[in-house]
């Protein structure tokens, strides 16, 4: 369980992130929502060490994030970010071959390279693990990426807006995924996403924010409601009912 | 063709060539000529090992190709020390000093410069490389007028002492610092295989290196130190060669094809061995010791520079 204590985080003098407090039960999607500039991208920065907190308390299954050896919170928690410009000549296997790396610090062993095999075929990347990451189109390279975070064998997995610049495809491809990986694997995922379609169809629950602040939380019928929609986005928007899902209409 | 079998070819074209400069045309006195050839050798493959090893490490922090650590204000900085003591102290006290003492101070002060500029940098969330890029640059420029300044000021004889010690070429190296410098590298090298392990991961970046269990500032700071260490021990033996980093490093990348730092370091240490030896052996034989082997060097590089500046605008 990811438990998050009255967390705090000011750029300048501009609070991002104000007062929040959370928790990510095990074996669920969350979704994080709401309005750029809500904080969501620093949360789940902040609760993958990639950026400081100013103030609160983060723990997984009960350690404080900061006290862990880094070596051993890498093999517990992973973050995709949602950038991922390298250049260097990396073909997709070596890619995700770096998801070993909490474990093998570099020098891989057999069951390091079951780990890798295991997840390019989970990705389905098996006909271009040869193929250099710049041959590929962005669709290709964020399922390199997902297969390296896979490698990483985590429990937690937190990503940052994987849908970005992805088409519709794609992007189905990948939240399929992500559910296979919770329903299959058990894993956590929590997942910074903008289109509150993909967050109804595909989360347990969904932590909605808005200038800092969680506005509501809870499971996804909960949150996907028209007044807490309202109350986020400043606009109204319609939700219809089709085949037990819950579709926004906000066009 | 891959890297490994290129990286054989990298060291066999070294080698060749360094037993060509001890051995090509050696009559004479072979007891007075070959002792010097041979120190003057080991000079070069010290240099040039020190400047690609710090550039690639250099790079890899800093994940770009076209930055060197010169950036960090490090070589302004030992000319400013150099002069500083001219200054107060006179060129007669700096012939007084022996040579070692002066390497040790340059070599403190600019280790120390190092950890200041780091503490400055990463403090606070700011986007940490490209803060330390503009700290470096300014103090680097700043250093660099005040070193002109004082050497306004000195006297005609002093000067010419000063810019004696300022542009050192492999022509008159400092041989006394030779056996010391093969001591510090190889005590840094020891040091620098605790760090190794990360390199190839840093090279993914920040977000990525801390998610894989890269104790990231730690890291960081070890090898910023590294670098400065490996720099100051370059530039004391044959001054700042600017390019030659720029240029071996990316040399070994487009070459050798990989990521991999065990081989880019080795590919881009040759090649900088290859460069050097190679030019001055142009330069005695050829040029009769018209030019200095940095003016060809930083010829050779500024072409490449300009290259890779019009070859990444394309790619945008």
């Amino acid at each position: 369980m990811v438990d998050i204590k009255h967390v705090f985080k000011k750029y300048n003098q501009k609070k991002v992130v104000d007062d929040v407090s959370l928790k990510i039960e095990k074996g669920t999607i969350t979704s994080f929502i709401g309005p750029n500039g809500a904080g969501k991208s620093t949360l789940i920065s902040m609760i993958s060490r990639l950026i400081a907190k100013d103030d609160g308390e983060i723990t997984i299954d009960g350690q404080d994030i900061l006290q862990a050896k880094n070596k051993e919170l890498a093999k517990k928690i992973s973050i995709l970010k949602q950038s991922n410009a390298i250049n260097l000549k990396l073909t997709v296997k070596e890619l995700v071959s770096f998801g070993r790396f909490p474990y093998s610090q570099g020098k891989l062993n057999k069951e390091d390279w079951e780990k890798v095999e295991e997840a390019i075929d989970y990705m389905e990347l098996r006909d271009m693990q040869d193929k250099f990451l710049d041959e590929l189109s962005g669709g290709q390279r964020q399922r390199a990426h997902i297969a390296m975070v896979i490698a990483q064998d985590t429990e937690y997995i937190l990503l940052d807006e994987p849908l970005n610049n992805l088409d519709m495809r794609h992007s189905v491809s990948i939240m399929k995924t992500l559910r296979r990986l919770v329903n299959e694997m058990g894993k956590t995922i929590m997942i910074v996403i903008h289109d509150i379609n993909f967050a109804s169809c595909y989360s347990d629950n969904i932590v909605a924010l808005k200038d800092g602040k969680i506005v509501k939380q809870g499971p996804t019928c909960d949150v996907i409601d028209k007044c807490v929609l309202k109350d986020i986005y400043d606009m109204d928007i319609d939700i219809k009912e089709i085949d037990n899902q819950r579709i926004c209409v906000y066009f | 063709m891959d890297y490994k079998k290129k990286t054989i070819i990298l060291a066999v074209i070294a080698t060749l060539l360094t037993l060509l400069f001890v051995f090509y045309d050696l009559s004479g006195n072979i007891g007075y000529i070959l002792p010097r050839r041979i120190i003057k050798v080991v000079a070069i493959i010290l240099t040039g090992g020190a400047i690609a090893y710090s550039t690639t490490i250099f790079m890899t922090i800093t994940n770009n190709r076209i930055l060197t650590p010169s950036v960090l204000g490090l070589d302004s900085l030992y000319l400013l020390i150099q002069t500083v003591m001219i200054f107060l102290f006179g060129s007669r006290s700096l012939v007084m000093m022996s040579s070692k003492l002066n390497y040790v101070f340059s070599l403190g002060i600019m280790v120390l410069f190092a950890l200041v500029l780091y503490r400055l940098l990463f403090r606070g969330e700011k986007n940490n490389v490209y803060f330390l890029l503009l700290v470096g640059m300014i103090l680097g420029t700043f250093f660099g007028s005040f070193t002109s300044f004082m050497q306004v000021l000195i006297d005609p004889n002093e000067f010419m002492v000063a810019q004696d010690k300022m542009f050192a070429s492999i022509n008159n190296v400092n041989t006394d610092l030779v056996y010391l410098s093969i001591g510090m590298i190889v005590l840094i090298t020891l040091y620098f295989m605790r760090f190794y392990k990360y390199l190839d991961v840093l090279a993914l970046g920040k977000d990525d290196a801390i998610n894989l269990g890269v104790p990231y500032d730690y890291v960081v700071k070890r090898l910023l130190i590294i670098v400065a260490v490996l720099i100051s021990i370059s530039t004391a033996l044959v001054g700042p060669i600017t390019f030659l980093g720029l240029l071996v490093v990316n040399l070994a990348y487009e070459f050798l094809k990989t990521f991999r730092h065990f081989y880019i370091i080795i590919g881009s240490m040759l090649i900088s061995i290859i460069a050097l030896i190679g030019g001055q052996f142009m330069i005695e034989k050829v040029f009769a010791f018209q030019t200095t082997v940095s003016v060809v060097i930083n010829f050779v590089g500024g072409v490449y520079f300009i290259y890779l500046l019009l070859k990444e605008n394309k790619s945008w």
